[in-house]
Formats: structure tokens, C-alpha cells, sequence
């Protein structure tokens, strides 16, 4: 008896299935495969790391293992615009907790949460390597550079726009 | 291709074809399209530009997309190459100024328009040396036709001619040491694995760049690939390696692309694959992408990474030069490393070494990040002192903001003060006075910057990042933690500072790698060169740089207070009294310290403490 959720996505098992064939007799696929997978489902379901099991022939503990090491890879749906502030050295001297402050505040979640309406999940991440640009927040692919936390609410806002 | 001879030749023909400066009508136009240049806005400048060249029917004019050029400050970047000129550099261009500058050009005259400067002559450029930078900002990456006109890949032909012992005695004669952070000689790397007889052994390029505020691999990828592939190669050749795995942070996207293509037109034109240069010697190259986990800058957790398994560290001996990745003999070089390699073997150890001193042979590639005005990407010879570096190539603090200290090393490395800003950049010379080179980032801070607050962040930083293996740095640093806390909160004591230092100190000697073993640096180095701000945080429970919220008071200065009620309308505890056009108070006991009356007050009239 399949679930709900295993039934919903036929289609994207069927791509991953379709990759694994590719890489199967390789040495170490499981990052690359794991990797693959959330691009594809968005985040890593028990589903998700069973079938990679089932297909590889790798143990689920070790996937379970592997997901929960790497801070990339998650096992919860994310919102549908990931916001980002560099929380790296060059930008937290530069004052990024004031940019994480203002828009934990303005979206009305804490670091790391997504909001109800599945809209933003807030996220600190790593040096994006853009230190000239300090202090640098994200939101899906989209770089800010040199934000003032008082920027905070428009960017946010252009957002929340695109969908009405 | 299968000869030098025929490189040579197809060197020659590039040189004809792309214009690299040479001809005599032709223009050379580049824009920096590294991370950060896309990330100010370089795309739609080099695409304003493209256009403009076709409807002006400007033949003449190449443009090119390039990687990082350093001066990060001022992205977007355009750069002019014409025959017989100095270059012209425009910085903050946009899709607008990008048309002036073709006007200009046309024209040939200055209409001044556009925003230019004339870095070439300042200090910033003059007290640099690029090896391993020198295509970045020049030519196109995503060409090899470009790498190859500048000779790129006649190393690897030469080195193919010599024999592997040769190869390997060139370069422990060069002295070039690794560039990730211990400064281990890469000669004698190359040296332990050589000789070790196995089916299969690898070459690993270590781009796993998880420093904060490090950005030089980043650049050296982005900018300039083939250097980086072409080591590997030659490394391949000398220890008898034929596949090598580059492992790449998932955070570098557009590093992951070029490195793709490169990896593409190398195996086309057979400088990658099967006997190459006719010489018998196979190899090639993979990408192998991270995934966000700080412990994988490690050789042997990397090397568990690219297995597909947790990367966790684990003990030395073996070392990765007998049992490496899946067993076998490997070698993990980092990118600033590989990216000198070429240059060593094409112009011979000698050169090399006529940079740097003699402990230190070569340059240094630092990202030049915080608190200073000429952000950006920077190599110098080593050597040169930290001063040179802050101040003549840096520009000093901004916003007349008084210099008080520099981080080098990362995580790893330590705060340094004015004190040591004569300290000529070494690894022994940043070691001894308890820093270390690490890979090449250089924060800068001033007055504003709390000690204390930046050990905290740092700790932070390593308690998330401890791969959780041994107990000194899973639990050690989490210790560490929570007394920083305790301090920054203001409830620290002095008995909690002696507590750190000799945990520090325990987790230094007992942790099983190098995250572990550094992790307590910054918080020694703070505590050696900045006890009297940990006292003041204990003692008197004030932090000298007003940074630490629990310490501070916020107060509204009766004099400069106009009674205009916004922060009294702004304070989310309603903590502010007053009256109208009358001087307002705030209610100590209530006040959150949240800062939203500091930061709306148009007057200056709320003051911190």
C-alpha cells in the first residue's frame, strides 16, 4: 500500500529513478544522488531516502546518516522563497544579525522556520564569498547586497506582490 | 592534440584570434562576471554592451566576460584594453554608463559620463604581485582557446617530458607550500605518495572554501579553471595518479559551471583523458559537490564526503598519501595551491622563488573583507607586512572608524592588533604571535567591534560545524560557548575567564583534527591581546564597544530631545514617557534594549552606554 505522498509524485520518483539507473555503477553516488533528489522533490521525505535505498542498495540508516550531517540537505518542505542572510564573518562585522533581527521581526518567524503560509522560510547561511558586498541577504537566487535593515520590508514586500 | 609543437602552434593562432591586447585595431572590453560582479549587476551591463556593439556595428570591439578583477568595492567592473593606451577602468557600471563607455570609445574622446578610476597607478595595485590570480580579470573563462593564448596547459607539456621524480624535485626546490593553512611543503606531499605502489591512486583539489569571509578559491575557480585542472594533471603525472575528483562547495554555483566546461573543452581537445601529449599518461578529472558542512575542509573527512558518507575526520596515520580516498594513495591540494603549479613548472622553481622570503616562498592570495574601504581580492609576495596590506592596499578603516584588530585564518586563526600590524605575513611569523595564515581571509574591525562578541561568533561557528566525533570538540567548544555567553549576557566572573583559557588549552592539545586543534584560537588570541575587554564585560558589566545588548543602556539626552514621540510611538514595550515638544524618558526597568528608539531618533538624542 503506497501513500499518499509516494502516489502524488510518480513522476518525480520516475526522474530519480532515471538518474540512479545513470550513476548506479559508480563509486560514492549517494551525496550526488541526494543532491539530485532535493532538486527534484525540494526537500528529502522518509519517501524519498527509502526509495534511494531501495534503488542503490544502501542502507537507510547511512542515507538517514548522511542527510542529517550535511546542513544542505533537509527532511521539511520549505517555504516557496528562500531568505538568506550571510551570517559569515565579513558580514556580521559589517552588522547581518540587524538585517537576520529586522526580518525574523518582519516575517514573524525565527531563524531557520518557515512561515505558515508556506510562503518564506528564513534561513542563516554560510560566506557566500561576496564580501565586497557586505552586509548580503538572499531570497531564492537573487543577491542584496549592502542592506540596511530598513530595506528589509520592501524587499520582503516585492515578494508577497508577485503573487497577487 | 598530441604535441607541444602543435600547442605552440594553436598558442600562436589564439593569440591571432582573440585579441588579448596584441592587435593593432582591435579593442578588448572585459567585465568582471565573477559571484560578486553578478551579484552588483554585471549581467545586464555586459548584455547592454553586446547590443550596443551590434547596432553600432563596432567590429572591432571584443567583449568579454571575465572573472573576479579584486577591487570587490567597486562592481560593477568594465575594463578597456586598446592598442597602444593604458587600460581604462570604469567601476559602478550599470546598463546606462555601459553605453557611455562605448560612446568614449567611438568618440575617442573623454566624456566623462561614466564613473572611472585610475587604480592602476595606486597602491593598491602597485604593492601586488598575481601569480595565481594573473588571468583572473583578464580572460575569458569559459574559453580555453583564452588559457591557452596566455600558455596555459605548456606546462603540463613540458612537465609530461620530464620524468615523475623530476617533476617532483622541481617542486619541493620551488618551496611553494600549501596554501589551505598548515603551510605543508607540496613537494613532500608529492614525495610520500609517489613512491607508494597501488592499481589506483587520486589527485583531490580541495575547494571546499568554508572560511568565512575567504573568497580567493572562489575567484581562482570562477576566474581562471583551466590553471586548476592543469595542476592536477602534472600532479597526476608526478605521483602516478590518473583520476582526480575536485571537491567543490554546493554554495559556488557558478565556480561548479565553469569548472564543468572547462573539464568539457579540456578532454576535446585531449589535454584531459587518454595519453596525453602522446606521453603514454592518462587522466581526468570529476566534480564532486558539497553540501554545506564546514569539517570537509579536512583531508579525511573530505575524502569520507566524497565516498558519500558522513564527513567526519579521523586519525592521522594513515596518512591520505598511503590510505586515502577509498584506500588508496591520494593527494589533497587546495586551489590557491594548484593554481601556482603551473606557472612553477613553465618558469622554473627560481622564479618562483624570487618572491616571498625565504621560509615562504611565492605570494598570497587574501580576501580583504569587514571594516576596511578597499574590499577586494588581493596578492602580495610574502612578506609583506600586514600594515601594507591593511593600509596601502586597503585604504584603512572607513568612515574615519579607528583600526582595532585584524582576523586572519578564519575560525581557525586569531585576532591581531595594531601592535602587530608590522608583522610580515609568513606562516612561522602569524604562528608565533598565535594566528595563522589559514587560507586567506583578512577581516578587518574597528572601535565598533566587540572582542568578546567576535570569540563568541566564531565559537558559535565551530560548535555548529564540530563533526561530533571526538569529545574535546563536541563538547569542549560547547562549553566554551556557553561561558562566552555568560559573559556577553554580563554575567560572567573572572573565575569563568581562567575556566576558558585552560579549557582552550585543553581542547587545543586533545581534539582529534584540525578543526578541533584550531577551533580555540580565537578566543586565546582575544584573551592574550584583549583581556582588559573580557574584564570590563566582567567587571565593570560594561562592553567598550557598545555592541553587547545586555550590557547596555539606552538613554535619551535631555538637551538634544525635541519631544517629537517617535520613539515613544516606536517602542514595542511602551517604555517611553513624555509629552509632546517635551524631553522623553526611558523606563530602565521596562526598556528591552531592542534598540528601535537608537535607530528612529532623527536627532542623536538616544544615547548608548
Amino acid at each position: 500500500m503506497q501513500n499518499e505522498f509516494v502516489q502524488s509524485k510518480q513522476k518525480e520518483f520516475a526522474e530519480l529513478k532515471e538518474y540512479i539507473d545513470t550513476v548506479k555503477n559508480s563509486q560514492g553516488i549517494l551525496m550526488q544522488t541526494l543532491q539530485k533528489a532535493q532538486d527534484i522533490f525540494g526537500y528529502l521525505p522518509l519517501e524519498v531516502q527509502q526509495f534511494i535505498s531501495d534503488e542503490t542498495n544502501i542502507p537507510l540508516a547511512d542515507i538517514y546518516g548522511v542527510v542529517t550531517f550535511y546542513t544542505q540537505f533537509t527532511i521539511e518542505e520549505k517555504g516557496k522563497h528562500r531568505v538568506g542572510v550571510c551570517l559569515g564573518t565579513a558580514c556580521y562585522v559589517k552588522g547581518s544579525q540587524d538585517v537576520m533581527d529586522k526580518l525574523a521581526d518582519e516575517l514573524n518567524i525565527k531563524v531557520g522556520q518557515t512561515t505558515e503560509d508556506k510562503m518564506f522560510t528564513l534561513e542563516a547561511t554560510r560566506c557566500l564569498g561576496c564580501c565586497g558586498l557586505a552586509p548580503v541577504m538572499t531570497v531564492d537566487d537573487d543577491v542584496y547586497g549592502t542592506i540596511d535593515p530598513k530595506r528589509v520590508p520592501e524587499i520582503i514586500a516585492k515578494y508577497k506582490n508577485q503573487e497577487v | 592534440m598530441k604535441t607541444l609543437e602543435e600547442l605552440k602552434k594553436l598558442r600562436d593562432e589564439s593569440i591571432k584570434n582573440l585579441d588579448m591586447g596584441s592587435k593593432e585595431d582591435e579593442v578588448r572590453i572585459v567585465v568582471g562576471m565573477a559571484t560578486c560582479g553578478i551579484s552588483a549587476g554585471a549581467k545586464p551591463v555586459y548584455d547592454t554592451l553586446i547590443k550596443e556593439i551590434e547596432a553600432k556595428n563596432l567590429s572591432n570591439v571584443r567583449i568579454v566576460q571575465t572573472g573576479c578583477i579584486g577591487m570587490c568595492t567597486y562592481e560593477p567592473i568594465v575594463e578597456v584594453y586598446a592598442p597602444n593606451k593604458e587600460k581604462i577602468t570604469y567601476t559602478h557600471v550599470d546598463a546606462e554608463k555601459a553605453k557611455y563607455i562605448l560612446d568614449e570609445l567611438v568618440e575617442q574622446e573623454v566624456v566623462n559620463k561614466a564613473e572611472k578610476t585610475s587604480l592602476m597607478d595606486s597602491e593598491f595595485y602597485k604593492k601586488q604581485k598575481r601569480v595565481a590570480l594573473r588571468n583572473c580579470g583578464f580572460i575569458n573563462p569559459e574559453n580555453i582557446y583564452e588559457y591557452i593564448a596566455t600558455d596555459g596547459y605548456m606546462a603540463l607539456g613540458k612537465a609530461l617530458s620530464m620524468t615523475s621524480d623530476e617533476v617532483i624535485t622541481l617542486m619541493k626546490n620551488s618551496g611553494l607550500r600549501g596554501r589551505g593553512g598548515a603551510g605543508f611543503p607540496t613537494g613532500m606531499k608529492w614525495s610520500f605518495a609517489a613512491p607508494n605502489k597501488a592499481d589506483q591512486k587520486y589527485i583531490i583539489c580541495n575547494a571546499d572554501e568554508g572560511d568565512p569571509g575567504a573568497f580567493m578559491d572562489r575567484s581562482v575557480l570562477e576566474g581562471d579553471p583551466h590553471a586548476v585542472l592543469e595542476a592536477m594533471a602534472i600532479a597526476g603525472y608526478a605521483i602516478g595518479a590518473t583520476k582526480g575528483f575536485i571537491y567543490v562547495r554546493a554554495e559556488y554555483p557558478v565556480a561548479v559551471h565553469r569548472l564543468e566546461i572547462a573539464i568539457k573543452q579540456a578532454r576535446e581537445l585531449g589535454l584531459l583523458g587518454k595519453n596525453i601529449f602522446n606521453s603514454g599518461f592518462d587522466f581526468d578529472i570529476e566534480t564532486r559537490l558539497g553540501a554545506g558542512a564546514f569539517v570537509c575542509g579536512e583531508e579525511t573527512a573530505l575524502m569520507q564526503s566524497i565516498e558519500g558518507k558522513r564527513g567526519m575526520s579521523r586519525v592521522k596515520p594513515p596518512f591520505p598519501a598511503n590510505k586515502g580516498l577509498w584506500g588508496k594513495p591520494s593527494v589533497i591540494n587546495n586551489v590557491e595551491t594548484l593554481a601556482n603549479i603551473p606557472q612553477i613548472v613553465h618558469n622554473g622553481p627560481e622564479w618562483f622563488k624570487s618572491f616571498g622570503t625565504e621560509k615562504s616562498a611565492g605570494t598570497k592570495v587574501f580576501a580583504l573583507g569587514g571594516k576596511i574601504t578597499n574590499t577586494g581580492l588581493v596578492e602580495v609576495p610574502m612578506g609583506t607586512t600586514l600594515r601594507e596590506v591593511i593600509y596601502d592596499i586597503g585604504g584603512g578603516c572607513p568612515n574615519g572608524k579607528e583600526f582595532k584588530a585584524v582576523q586572519t585564518g578564519g575560525p581557525s586563526g586569531g585576532c591581531l592588533t595594531k601592535d602587530h600590524l608590522d608583522t610580515p605575513i609568513e606562516y612561522e611569523t602569524l604562528m608565533a604571535v598565535g594566528s595563522m595564515m589559514g587560507s586567506g581571509g583578512m577581516i578587518v574591525m574597528d572601535e565598533d567591534n566587540c572582542m568578546v562578541d567576535i570569540a563568541r561568533f566564531f565559537l558559535e561557528f565551530t560548535v555548529d560545524e564540530s563533526c561530533g566525533k571526538c569529545t574535546p570538540c563536541r563538547v569542549g567548544t560547547k562549553r566554551m560557548l556557553s561561558i562566552l555567553e555568560k559573559i556577553t549576557s554580563g554575567n560572567g566572573t573572572m573565575e569563568d575567564l581562567d575556566e576558558l583559557e585552560s579549557l582552550a588549552q585543553s581542547v587545543k592539545d586533545s581534539s582529534l583534527c584540525g578543526l578541533g586543534q584550531t577551533a580555540p584560537n580565537p578566543v586565546l588570541s582575544t584573551l592574550r591581546y584583549f583581556k582588559n575587554e573580557y574584564i570590563a564585560h566582567v567587571v565593570d558589566k560594561k562592553c567598550p564597544a557598545k555592541h553587547c545588548k545586555a550590557l547596555l543602556t539606552y538613554e535619551i539626552n535631555k538637551d538634544k530631545c525635541t519631544g517629537c514621540t517617535l520613539c515613544a510611538r516606536k517602542c514595542p514595550v511602551h517604555c517611553i514617557d513624555g509629552t509632546v515638544k517635551n524631553p522623553h524618558v526611558i523606563n530602565q526597568e521596562l526598556c528591552i534594549k531592542c534598540g528601535n528608539c537608537f535607530s528612529v531618533c532623527r536627532f542623536g538624542a538616544v544615547e548608548k552606554n
